[in-house]
């Protein structure tokens, strides 16, 4: 058994993980929970009443909304002490992340103006750059924003065509170009510009000031959701940036860029649990209140299984969260113990996750997705009026699955994040999958007579990797390097490694749990659901992959291995559903 | 000038209340505890008469009679801003224990303003403020809405049938306070929270008082029935429910 925190990004998939060594959310210690009760009573005074002005996009109000938020120090969590933060490790960043997602537009402006507005100066600036822009994003003085994104580059952010010339001088950067989809642009003090310095291949990044001559500010786009939220386009004509405000060195920005991505899809990964929570303790609310046919619609087994659908989702989401970000905290505490500054420990750290990260994005956008959808559909036809929340979260929600990188893109990094650093060494991948593919003809599901709950559980999980890996080889075998090109099985592997990294971490959040605070039937309940789902999940995606990529007899034995690695015992899904549902039923919320 | 605010520790006024050991025990699984909305009410108040520099106070301390469990709700009072705690470490038994040992503080560390909350949440007894102020024979005033000090002298303003009226008094006295006291109650800051921690809470044993009541058995309310609608046009039909079911006519 592995401790958790040793495990190397993607290395969940060849190693057994012991359940007390991952963190779950149920150890948040006094301070955290308080601090998560300070942003849920933000969400309640300053937001909630608020909604539909904030939605009428009135950049002065959410200016001043993020302001106030400065004023309790909401803006400074993730940054140190000595640049007016509070300097809280990642676990707690991540809680923070989660409470604020239910916050509709204000947690998009919320965690770009801390996450992408802030932290590339904080990571990669300078102490001078630190100390001008930071201490003051960190109060809320100033207001963050980045530009990254352009017409002609979206997902292919290196391909853009601003340019930034060195003047004559030496003293300057003659900055041109357009900047499009750039969130809190209305209203940001700041932005964090990338640009090609004269004809580099390369980006670079830039700390430009909204008021300096040259910069044009569109007018807001008209969105599907997130109205709230200032989205425009940036026009530099000529703007002089001091050479001082190049962050890191010339060159560097792709790599700033690529990192800060990073840490945006792990704190988007947060952020939707509390969209999810939110959705689902409205859900339940109204399916408690409706009648129809003489009785409460909580009553009806269709509206039941959207009920535990969503809580299933949502608390096996979660428990992969607060997992990864334990692993985050300790690389970063060891990095620094290796000497690294705090900015570059921190996004090393968060950086050294990439399938994690990559996993958590797309998961959870979908997740939420999922949840929104339902939760209209529980709320019927109120559910389409723009008087119900659940309409705004179903329009906020689905920009999700765009930004921080595309779920697309994700799916590709899930795998070759993942298969990279097996073939760099950083973990033994190909070695157990070829001796898997070699003995392939005497695979079995090794059950045991007798094992407990858990032990069932961790053979699933075991198998489930066996049929991920041997997957990836026989697939990476027959396609070889084109293997990354032929999108459609990537997605199917890439699917197969979320279901397995949620599932486990489900799994032993809730075995760790049991040890510590006695049984809870429903989470076993959630276990069984979810990893009988996973199963069937894996199977088809695997069957998927190999039939699209090898032929024949070669092809027939996967697939027979593929049937034994997935095999789990048939589970009454509709009962244990329900037992979930009536559950949170009787407590009128998301809870258990 | 020193204002020592109670603060009770009360369920979340959400939470579904049932019962344990023959319905005479709050069953407190899963229960989310926070301070009475009074009380912190009450805290905000007289924090915003501290942050003003004319008032002359100089410290709020909050206190709170209860066990060990209680301390993540003082620690969020002092989070708030309050700059000390002090806790009896005693299960509160009834109102008059509670005063009784909210009493023996106010003694032994002398404070100026006392506010209570009018009422606490979870029992609703209205009691331990007139008792507190009775125990200690200083002046109370009830339904207080809001209090304002100026030069170390509290100008009370209180809720009477139909209006207000505005009393002076001498301290040190008990303020027992209604919800209109503060508009909000104050959110606890980053810095408050990390504050926090170091901040003292002082422990005090409870003093012996007799045991004056207690509890036989709690009761849920029966739940409301079902609201039936009659179509506006069904003149008959609401007739007849008024007759076979409402027996009103």
């Amino acid at each position: 058994m592995e401790n958790n925190v040793n495990l190397k990004s993607g290395e969940f998939l060849v190693k057994d993980v012991d359940a007390n060594s991952i963190f779950i959310p149920e150890e948040f210690n006094e301070e955290q929970k308080m601090i998560a009760q300070t942003c849920r009573d933000f969400l309640e005074t300053e937001i909630f009443p608020k909604l539909d002005d904030i939605d009428k996009g009135d950049r002065v109000l959410m200016k001043g909304i993020l302001h106030k938020a400065g004023e309790l120090g909401m803006l400074g969590i993730a940054v140190p002490e000595q640049y007016n933060g509070f300097g809280q490790d990642f676990i707690t960043q991540m809680l923070v992340a989660e409470t604020t997602g239910a916050g509709y537009s204000f947690s998009v402006a919320y965690m770009c103006h801390c996450g992408i507005g802030t932290m590339p100066i904080m990571y990669y600036g300078n102490e001078e750059q630190r100390q001008k822009y930071v201490s003051r994003l960190a109060t809320g003085e100033l207001i963050g924003s980045y530009c990254l994104t352009e017409p002609g580059a979206g997902s292919d952010a290196n391909s853009g065509k601003t340019n930034a010339k060195l003047s004559e001088d030496g003293k300057h950067y003659i900055l041109n170009g357009q900047k499009m989809w750039i969130t809190n642009g209305g209203f940001a003090d700041t932005q964090v510009v990338f640009a090609k310095v004269d004809n580099d291949r390369i980006l670079s990044a830039f700390i430009v000031e909204s008021n300096w001559p040259g910069v044009v500010i569109g007018p807001d786009e008209h969105k599907m959701g997130i109205k709230g939220s200032s989205t425009v386009q940036i026009y530099y004509n000529d703007v002089k940036v001091p050479v001082e405000n190049m962050i890191g060195k010339r060159g560097e920005g792709f790599r700033i860029a690529l990192s800060i991505l990073h840490m945006g899809r792990m704190k988007l990964g947060a952020n939707v649990i509390g969209a999810a929570k939110q959705t689902i303790t409205d859900s339940v609310k109204y399916a408690n209140e409706r009648k129809q046919f003489n009785t409460h619609i909580a009553n009806f087994g269709s509206i039941k299984h959207k009920l535990a659908q969503m809580a299933i989702r949502t608390y096996a989401h979660e428990s992969a969260i607060y997992r990864v970000s334990k692993n985050v905290d300790n690389l970063l505490e060891q990095y620094k113990a290796e000497g690294c500054d705090y900015g570059h420990a921190t996004i090393d750290a968060i950086s050294h996750y990439a399938v994690e990260d990559a996993i958590l994005k797309v998961n959870g956008s979908e997740m939420l997705d999922y949840i929104v959808d339902e939760g209209v559909q529980v709320h019927g036809g109120m559910g389409y009026s723009a008087e119900m929340n659940v309409e705004r979260g179903y329009r906020d929600s689905r920009i999700n699955r765009i930004f921080e990188g595309t779920n697309e893109i994700n799916r590709l990094l899930v795998v070759e994040s993942a298969t990279k650093r097996a073939m760099k060494g950083e973990y033994d991948l190909f070695g157990p999958a070829e001796e898997l593919y070699n003995s392939m003809e005497s695979i079995s599901d090794n059950t045991k007579a007798g094992e407990s709950y858990f032990e069932e559980k961790l053979r699933y999980i075991k198998n489930f990797k066996k049929a991920i890996i041997l997957t990836i080889y026989s697939t990476n075998k027959a396609l070889g390097k084109n293997l990354m090109s032929e999108q459609e099985v990537v997605n199917n592997i890439s699917d197969m490694i979320m279901d397995l990294y949620i599932g486990e971490s489900l799994t032993l959040r809730v075995k760790k749990l049991e040890g510590l605070k006695g049984e809870n039937p429903i989470l076993k309940d959630i276990i069984d659901v979810f990893l009988y789902d996973a199963a069937n999940n894996i199977r088809k995606h695997a069957k998927d992959a190999i039939y699209s990529s090898i032929e024949g007899e070669s092809a027939e034995k996967l697939n027979k291995a593929i049937m034994i690695l997935t095999h789990v015992k048939g589970v009454n899904t509709k009962d244990a559903r329900r037992r979930i549902a009536d559950k949170m039923i009787e407590n009128n919320e998301y809870k258990f | 000038m020193k204002i020592l605010v109670c603060i009770s520790n009360v369920p979340d006024t959400t939470t579904k209340v049932k019962f344990t050991d023959g319905d005479t025990k709050l069953d407190t699984a899963g229960i989310q505890w926070v301070i009475n909305p009074w009380d912190e009410l009450s805290l905000t108040r007289a924090l915003e008469i501290k942050d003003d520099a004319s008032s002359g106070v100089k410290s709020v301390t909050v206190a709170h009679v209860g066990p060990v469990t209680a301390e993540p709700t003082i620690r969020k009072a002092l989070a708030i801003g309050a700059d000390s705690a002090i806790r009896v470490n005693a299960e509160p038994s009834d109102a008059y224990f509670v005063a009784a040992q909210l009493a023996e503080v106010v003694k032994q560390e002398q404070f100026d303003i006392i506010m209570c909350g009018i009422e606490s949440s979870d029992y609703n007894g209205s009691m331990v403020g007139s008792m507190l102020a009775e125990m200690l024979n200083i002046p109370s005033i009830s339904a207080v809405s809001n209090l304002k000090v100026e030069n170390e002298k509290p100008i009370v303003t209180r809720e009477i049938d139909g209006g207000k009226e505005v009393v002076s008094t001498s301290t040190p006295f008990v303020a027992i306070v209604q919800k209109g006291i503060a508009k909000e109650p104050r959110i606890a800051a980053m810095r408050g929270i990390m504050m926090a921690r170091s901040k003292p809470i002082k422990l005090y044993e409870p003093v012996a008082v007799d045991a004056l009541t207690s509890y036989k058995k709690f009761e849920l309310p029966e739940a409301r029935p079902a609201c039936k609608f009659v179509d506006a046009e069904n003149a008959k039909d609401l007739i007849a429910l008024l007759q076979s079911e409402t027996k009103l006519i």
